[in-house]
């Protein structure tokens, strides 16, 4: 397969392997030490790391600041961006910045509304959607032109991503849904926590049908349980995220000190069995605050050691 | 229609407690439907001020009218003879009509009596819901007659996001999600193979961000 940015990310995916993402939250801060030591933990387990842009609309470190960091660190980041905050000119601009720092990946997404986060009585910006935003980078990459038409000196070379749920209401355009987002010019799709693995499995072989994975990479994202608590809370309050019963009374099932390391199995095994999907083609592990995790997880699922891609 | 809301007779007061001559000013169409400003409400701020004052042991006079539109000129000329005999105007109408009084009464302090929210409908009474932004170019005829503008939380051309849940928005279970709407509509009228169309970056420079509009219409001009 034939690349075409100097993405790390998009070379291991056209060398054949499973490819593998973690992400990391910026602090609530200033102190870039937080960063650094995330991005230690997990560095050599991981082709890349994403870093989140103001998550759940609490207002963090900028995103962009937080790439920078990692890309001094020689490390590969996927800067996330939402549209919630920034019109068009931001956008571009934070776009142009990030290329200038040879950040060469971009996830494209809208942002949970401001009501779930610190400034409630904010408003939003909304100039533009996640599917026009990865039309946007793709016609900076790939026209070398602002959306106002005018060239770019030194466009910028961006794998473009975005984010999908296979589980997403309403029912009928989960698969169309994603068929609009590789027509809009994305190149991987990052998913939700995935713990029902027949449905997740269901959507894949939809979207294999209509010829969609042969199209885009897919990361599987996989989040381990620390507790029987929080299994409950993501199935009972996160909308979009569907946890089986049995899964649940697994995680009940176990004593409480065990129940980390029953998560961490459950997640292991839900990447083996994933791994055989035709189409998944890479993991998305997402151990919020829990980032020393992701080695082990890696490494027990068999995705260690991460290939050298050139 | 524009809806608005009744605002707390606390902030109303905090406004207009200087004044001693007050003219409480409905008007007869949008806020009159949605029963904020309309004659009846105008009855009942009067009879409330009145009683605020006297218990303040306050001689205020509190006089009350109701024209058929406050965003007109000929209906705002009705009150020119009595306007002198008040130092002080709280407009039960939309932001538009107070700003039109504020406008024709130039050296008279005009108060908005009411929260104007949005361009709404009534579900039924005592429930009214946004439909319209007034964006200034319309997409209705692409989104299944269903406007994600003023009904998608996040303005999503391209939607739904990933917090459509069961079809709620994510911002609160008691609103649809636009989406939901959109793609159910598409379903009825056999055409969900058109949700697959992209939506273009839309030219909100007739939207509220090109500045105030106007619309000129020479056709129509005397
Ligand atoms: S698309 Fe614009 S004009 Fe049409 S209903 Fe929505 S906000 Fe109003
Ligand atoms: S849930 Fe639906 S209405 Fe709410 S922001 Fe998302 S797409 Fe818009």
């Amino acid at each position: 397969m034939k690349v075409k940015t100097p993405s790390k990310l998009e070379k291991v995916l056209a060398a054949g392997h499973v490819a593998v993402t973690s992400e990391c939250g910026p602090p609530r801060g200033s102190d870039p030490e937080v960063i650094i030591k995330k991005a230690n933990l997990i560095k050599d387990h991981v082709d890349a790391i994403n870093i989140t842009d103001n998550q759940t609309s609490v207002t963090r470190m900028c995103s962009l600041a937080a790439c920078i960091r990692l890309k001094l660190m020689g490390l590969e980041p996927v800067l996330q961006m939402v549209t919630r905050d920034r019109n068009r000119i931001a956008l571009q601009s934070d776009i142009l910045g990030a290329a200038s720092f040879d950040i060469y990946n971009i996830l494209c997404l809208s942002g949970d509304h401001q009501s779930f986060g610190d400034c409630p009585t904010g408003q939003n910006v909304h100039d533009i959607d996640s599917m026009q935003l990865i039309q946007t980078v793709r016609h900076m990459r790939d026209e070398h032109k602002f959306l106002g038409g005018a060239d770019i000196e030194r466009p910028p070379e961006m794998f473009v991503g975005a984010a999908a749920n296979p589980f997403a209401d309403p029912f009928e355009i989960r698969v169309p849904r994603l068929a609009k987002k590789i027509a809009a010019g994305v190149e991987f799709i990052q998913t939700q926590c995935i713990y029902d693995l027949d449905k997740f499995e269901l959507w894949m072989k939809m979207a294999g049908d209509r010829g969609l994975t042969e199209k885009v990479s897919i990361f599987a994202g996989m989040t381990p349980f620390k507790s029987a608590g929080m299994a409950r809370y993501m199935k009972n309050r996160v909308p979009g995220i569907e946890v089986p019963d049995e899964m649940i009374k697994r995680m009940a099932d176990t004593p409480k000190e065990k129940q980390a390391e029953e998560g961490i199995k459950i997640c292991i095994e839900s990447i083996e069995r994933l791994k055989e999907v035709e189409g998944v083609r890479g993991f998305h592990v997402m151990a919020i605050e829990w980032e020393e995790i992701v080695p082990e997880i890696v490494e027990k699922s068999g995705l260690y050691p991460r290939p050298s891609v050139e | 229609m524009i809806v608005a809301d009744k605002k707390p007779i606390e902030e109303i007061i905090e406004e207009i407690k200087g004044h001693e001559k007050i003219l409480i000013l409905g008007c007869n169409e949008c806020v009159t439907v949605c029963e904020a400003g309309g004659k009846k409400e105008v009855g009942i701020l009067a009879s409330a001020l009145r009683m605020y004052f006297l218990n303040q042991g306050r001689e205020v006079k509190i006089d009350e009218e109701t024209l058929e539109r406050q965003c007109d000129h000929e209906y705002l000329e009705e009150i020119r003879d009595v306007m002198d005999q008040y130092d002080a105007v709280v407009s039960l109408a939309c932001g538009v009509g107070v700003q039109f009084m504020a406008e024709k009464y130039h050296t008279t302090p005009i108060y908005p009596g009411v929260n104007t929210c949005f361009l709404g409908a009534t579900e039924k009474r005592g429930l009214w819901t946004e439909r319209c932004q007034a964006c200034g170019q319309c997409i209705l005829a692409r989104t299944g007659g269903i406007c994600p503008v003023s009904r998608c939380a996040k303005r999503i051309l391209n939607g739904p996001c990933g917090g459509s849940d069961h079809g709620k928005c994510e911002i609160n279970k008691e609103i649809d999600c636009a989406w939901q709407l959109i793609i159910d509509r598409l379903k009825a009228l056999n055409s969900l193979d058109d949700y697959e169309q992209l939506s273009p970056l839309k030219d909100w420079s007739t939207d509220r961000a090109g500045g105030p509009r106007k619309v000129v219409r020479e056709d129509v001009q005397e």
